[in-house]
């Protein structure tokens, strides 16, 4: 009963941190766009809090290079657990166009354990309200196990990483 | 004593059930202004649960205190307005609760949470003295600072303290951090300083505070129903006018400066306050 209460408090209440991790903009003005009139994804609970210690949904946009894995990853580790994350864009799956570059580690899931990734480039508001909501029946499944995956169990899958 | 039993556990309760509703509205409102949906009425609590539910990060052991200090204060504070207490007392006892939350915000290092308390800080500055000449200008009309002096009037104080009621809203726009007086946290995140004083409370913490401002609200909207208390349709009709005043105004001003802030609401408010209590004493 207890758990049911808090699992759809849980769905109905997402508040999301939106990380720029080295896109071009393209990504994060579709991210933004959510929030709009248009969009109103208020209507699910969804807010935008800015603050990695508020958030239970973590949209990562863009590549991650050298420097900027540091960010991604303390700011993971800032939010309190249970968490989601959801990797946006060509780039923020893979690397996208920027892969080459000498500098790109690849996608998100490269330094952070990713929850849904969202194809497109860029990807499109109903694509990112979409992978939100799936990553909220992931949060149903994470609370009835309780399980979640620190990013210090992730390092040692990671191949690519450097360290 | 049933009787007060009965009442204070009706305060106690009012802060999570009426406030939270409250709130609720509060954000359909708003989303209807800026012509979105919004969330559904019951957001609020979801949004509190889920907090409640979530790891419990604690940056020190001083702020985990101070929030529940807040929220002692601040029920205490809702159930003795319940119970028809002292002005004076429940005015004191609601101003440390509001100390205690920036204490603890002043025990985290995060440069945010540091500048929503001072500014937090500032607020409490202008709107205390305005709530205690508010006060005054009640017992100078009903010869004692009891609530239940007010209760037994037998015409609204409204009309003998129009101008008194006009610096309550404006404390009220301070209170529920509404702008252009959201200085230190705020509900929207487009501002400057977005959650400022909270900044560093989070998951349990985070649901205490806002279960705490719950209380407040119902205390100070409370406050306002004092201004009607011949008959409770009054009350309500003044309590919703203004609360609707308030989201009017969040909505249509943008976020001012602190100086403004103190020079507007210490200008206005002191003398506002000073014409109506001139007029009382004259009378
Ligand atoms: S996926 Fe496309 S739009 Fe998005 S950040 Fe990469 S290049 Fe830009």
């Amino acid at each position: 009963m207890f758990k049911k209460i808090m699992t759809k408090a849980r769905m109905q209440s997402p508040w999301m941190l939106h990380f720029d991790c080295g896109s071009c903009n393209g990504c994060d003005i579709e991210v933004l766009a959510c929030l709009t009139p248009v969009y109103d994804v208020e209507r699910f609970g969804i807010i935008n809090t800015g603050n990695p210690m508020h958030a239970d949904i973590f949209l990562v946009t863009g590549t991650v290079n050298h420097r900027n894995q540091k960010v991604l990853r303390n700011l993971y580790d800032q939010i309190p657990d249970p968490k989601v994350v959801v990797a946006i864009g060509a780039c923020g799956l893979t690397g996208g166009i920027f892969r080459e570059a000498w500098n790109v580690i690849g996608g998100v899931d490269k330094v952070i354990p990713v929850d849904v990734y969202v194809p497109g480039c860029p990807a499109k508001p109903e694509a990112i309200i979409d992978g939100v909501v799936l990553g909220l029946e992931k949060f149903r499944g994470k609370a009835e196990t309780a399980e979640s995956i620190s990013a210090n169990d992730f390092e040692e899958e990671a191949p690519c990483r450097e360290k | 004593m049933i009787n007060k039993s009965v009442l204070i556990l009706a305060g106690l309760a009012s802060g999570p059930v009426l406030g939270g509703v409250i709130s609720g509205f509060d954000r359909i409102l708003t989303a209807r202004f800026q012509s979105r949906i919004g969330p559904p009425l019951l957001q609020p609590f979801y949004d509190v649960i889920k907090l409640l539910g979530k790891e419990k990060v604690v940056v020190n052991v001083w702020q985990a205190f101070c929030v529940n200090a807040y929220l002692t204060a601040a029920s205490i504070a809702t159930a003795l307005f319940f119970l028809r207490s002292d002005l004076l007392l429940i005015l004191f006892i609601q101003a440390v609760g509001a100390v205690f939350l920036v204490v603890g915000a002043f025990s985290s290092t995060s440069p945010y949470s540091q500048a929503g308390a001072h500014r937090e800080l500032l607020q409490m500055l202008c709107y205390e003295p305005l709530l205690i000449l508010i006060s005054v200008g009640i017992y100078f009309q009903t010869g004692s600072f009891k609530i239940e002096s007010v209760d037994a009037m037998n015409q609204p104080l409204l009309l003998k303290l129009p101008f008194l009621f006009v610096v309550l809203s404006f404390v009220l726009t301070i209170k529920l951090r509404k702008s252009p007086f959201d200085l230190s946290t705020s509900h929207h995140a487009h501002q400057e300083l977005v959650k400022g004083l909270l900044t560093d409370y989070s998951g349990p913490l985070l649901a205490l505070t806002e279960i705490a401002h719950w209380y407040e609200t119902v205390l100070l909207l409370g406050f306002c129903s004092l201004f009607w208390t011949t008959n409770p349709i009054g009350a309500l009709l003044l309590v919703g006018i203004t609360y609707l005043g308030e989201i009017w105004i969040d909505n249509v001003s943008a976020r001012m400066n602190w100086r403004w802030m103190l020079g507007y609401g210490w200008g206005m408010g002191m003398a506002l306050s000073l014409v109506n209590l001139v007029w009382l004493y004259a009378r």
